[in-house]
């Protein structure tokens, strides 16, 4: 019993950390209805923003310091995110081009973010600095540290936050509305293409402090990181129910604990396969995920 | 049509014989002249399998290095191991790949089409991994001591009957279901198309064929290795299916020669730069995905596509 619930601790820093880069995902489905494969790699960019920031300050384990480096990554990803938005997938989008153009365009940019990190940081990985001191926690024999804690609380305070931003906010509704027809909401004169760089940006602020996150847990980083996490994400926005933020959370920590409790109980090298595995699982069972509507395909 | 078509192809048999007769002569074509060609040829048939899926039928695969990778590992270990000549290990590549296009095809193209993308990178990647974990597939080491069977004779008589066929089969009725299945599935359901049906039907006919391109490629480098069957490779195929015009198996064949082209002038640039060089396989790949981003959003319609 021990046991399990000491994996299911460990799992949650994971899940935490899937579910912020599935919101982007879920965000952008819901919005124009593409896969953004390029999201994975956005994850990685705000990464190495981190590192770059934390390797140019003097003083790198003071609270300020640390902000500046989660901020740092945060604002990074987003610029990246607006980019990829504004020259990728605009000019496509707006001419109705068939989806198979935008996820070709997808995976190009994918592959231009990857091969442009390893041309300029290599292939090796690198160490990511302790910003935060490591401190060992122990309650009814669980085992935990600080920084277990501060990824949790993080993820679930960045949730919160978007959760109000796409609740409470003018420009979340105008959101929501775009996500529900497109069309009509252009009609009512919502700005579409000022919607569609909105979500790009949330999401890839997400996504940008869950590369910072994940630099911190495992402490390393390299270009090519994005490609695993990002694609588990996406299950996890699947298993959600692409489209749906709070599905998007779900998922996310379905994923990760499923994850941890896979490489404790059987082994770790199947940790990789179960998302795939996950992946078909839903698609032949429950195609509409675990919290998405029942699809009516609309004429 | 079909008849002209086939004389065509009848014909184009003797020439290829006597045309390998010249090219395979070390003293008109240097042996690197011979590699390229043959290569040409090779990836010319991949760029049709894909072509045939994503151009043709408008779903997006991603995974056509896992289909090539199963050609080319069952033919190289029936070859190795019992000696049998090429053309049954061709036909025998080419229904294994069937078989594994069917088993990817049938649960992921019930739903739409996004999820085959992940769906066949997933599968291309599983493949990979399964492999390098095969003792009697060679794992990490990859297989050596392949026999040199293909041939500029073998490569381009595959080719040119997976031309005819491609090409008749899009004069078809079934071609044009799976045009229409591109356009506008909904539409295409209404008018009594089984969609899930032919979907799968062209899914598996590609897959078969890039099992074909695999199993030639296996018996033409004589060493084959799960590296060479990365994700990169399925981009590249992309690249040339992209770059000849999504839905003409013409332009997909160009393509693939044009593809096969390009990285050699790029590494008579890189050699002068030793810096350059170094990471010249991330350069590579930075081209091609700027060349795949240019050719999407300025000239989706690629070098000989029609303009819709």
């Amino acid at each position: 019993m021990n046991l399990f619930l000491q994996q299911l601790v460990n799992g949650l820093a994971w899940g935490g950390i899937y579910a912020l880069i599935s919101i982007g995902y879920t965000m952008v489905y819901g919005v124009m209805q593409l896969i953004n494969f390029a999201h994975g790699d956005v994850f990685m960019a705000g990464a190495f923003a981190g590192l770059v920031v934390a390797n140019l300050l003097p003083n790198k384990t003071s609270f300020p310091s640390v902000i500046l480096i989660f901020l740092s990554a945060m604002l990074f990803s987003t610029f990246l995110g607006i980019l990829i938005e504004r020259f990728g997938y605009r000019s496509l989008w707006k001419k109705n081009a068939p989806r198979l153009s935008l996820l070709i365009v997808a995976v190009s940019i994918s592959l231009l973010l990857e091969n442009g990190g390893l041309l300029i940081f290599g292939a090796a990985p690198r160490s990511f600095p302790q910003i935060i001191p490591l401190k060992n926690y122990s309650l009814g024999g669980i085992l935990f540290t600080n920084l277990q804690i501060i990824l949790i609380l993080t993820s679930l305070f960045l949730m919160g936050f978007l959760h109000i931003i796409v609740m409470r906010t003018k420009m979340g509704r105008a959101m929501r509305a775009v996500a529900e027809d497109s069309e009509m909401a252009a009609l009512l004169g919502i700005p579409r293409e000022r919607i569609l760089s909105f979500t790009f940006a949330l999401g890839s602020a997400l996504a940008g402090i869950a590369g910072v996150m994940v630099a911190l847990y495992t402490p390393q980083i390299n270009p090519l990181m994005g490609l695993l996490p990002g694609l588990k994400a996406f299950v996890a926005a699947v298993l959600g129910g692409i489209g749906s933020i709070p599905g998007a959370m779900l998922g996310g920590f379905v994923l990760g604990e499923a994850e941890t409790l896979v490489s404790a109980y059987l082994s770790s090298s199947y940790r990789d396969l179960l998302a795939f595995l996950v992946l078909i699982l839903i698609l032949l069972f429950r195609p509409q995920g675990l919290l998405g509507k029942g699809a009516v395909e609309k004429i | 049509m079909s008849k002209r078509a086939l004389i065509i192809f009848l014909l184009s048999i003797p020439f290829l014989f006597i045309l390998n007769h010249f090219i395979s002569n070390p003293s008109l074509f240097s042996p690197y002249a011979l590699q390229i060609i043959v290569l040409m040829g090779i990836n010319a048939i991949l760029a049709i399998s894909w072509d045939l899926i994503a151009g043709v039928t408008g779903q997006f695969s991603i995974g056509q290095a896992g289909f090539m990778a199963i050609g080319a590992y069952s033919s190289a270990f029936l070859t190795l191991n019992y000696h049998i000549p090429l053309i049954f290990a061709i036909l025998f590549s080419a229904f294994l790949s069937l078989l594994a296009g069917f088993l990817v095809g049938i649960p992921t193209l019930r739903l739409r089409g996004d999820y085959l993308a992940i769906a066949t990178l997933g599968f291309g990647e599983i493949v990979r991994v399964a492999i390098l974990n095969m003792n009697c597939l060679g794992g990490a080491r990859g297989m050596k001591g392949i026999p040199i069977l293909s041939s500029f004779f073998s490569v381009y008589l595959v080719l040119a009957i997976s031309l005819w066929f491609c090409l008749s089969l899009l004069r078809s009725q079934y071609g044009r279901m799976l045009f229409s299945i591109r356009e506008d599935e909904v539409a295409s359901q209404m008018m009594g198309v089984d969609i899930v049906k032919y979907k799968v039907f062209a899914f598996a006919l590609s897959a078969c064929l890039a099992g074909i391109g695999g199993a030639l490629y296996a018996h033409w480098t004589s060493f084959i290795h799960p590296d060479s069957f990365t994700f990169m490779k399925s981009i590249e195929i992309i690249l040339m299916g992209v770059i000849g015009g999504m839905g003409t198996i013409y332009g997909a064949a160009i393509g693939g020669a044009i593809v096969t082209l390009l990285p050699e002038g790029l590494r008579l640039l890189l050699e002068q730069n030793p810096l350059l060089y170094q990471n010249k396989e991330f350069i590579r790949m930075l081209f091609f995905a700027s060349l795949l981003m240019i050719f999407i959003i300025l000239r989706p319609q690629g070098i000989f596509g029609k303009k819709e």
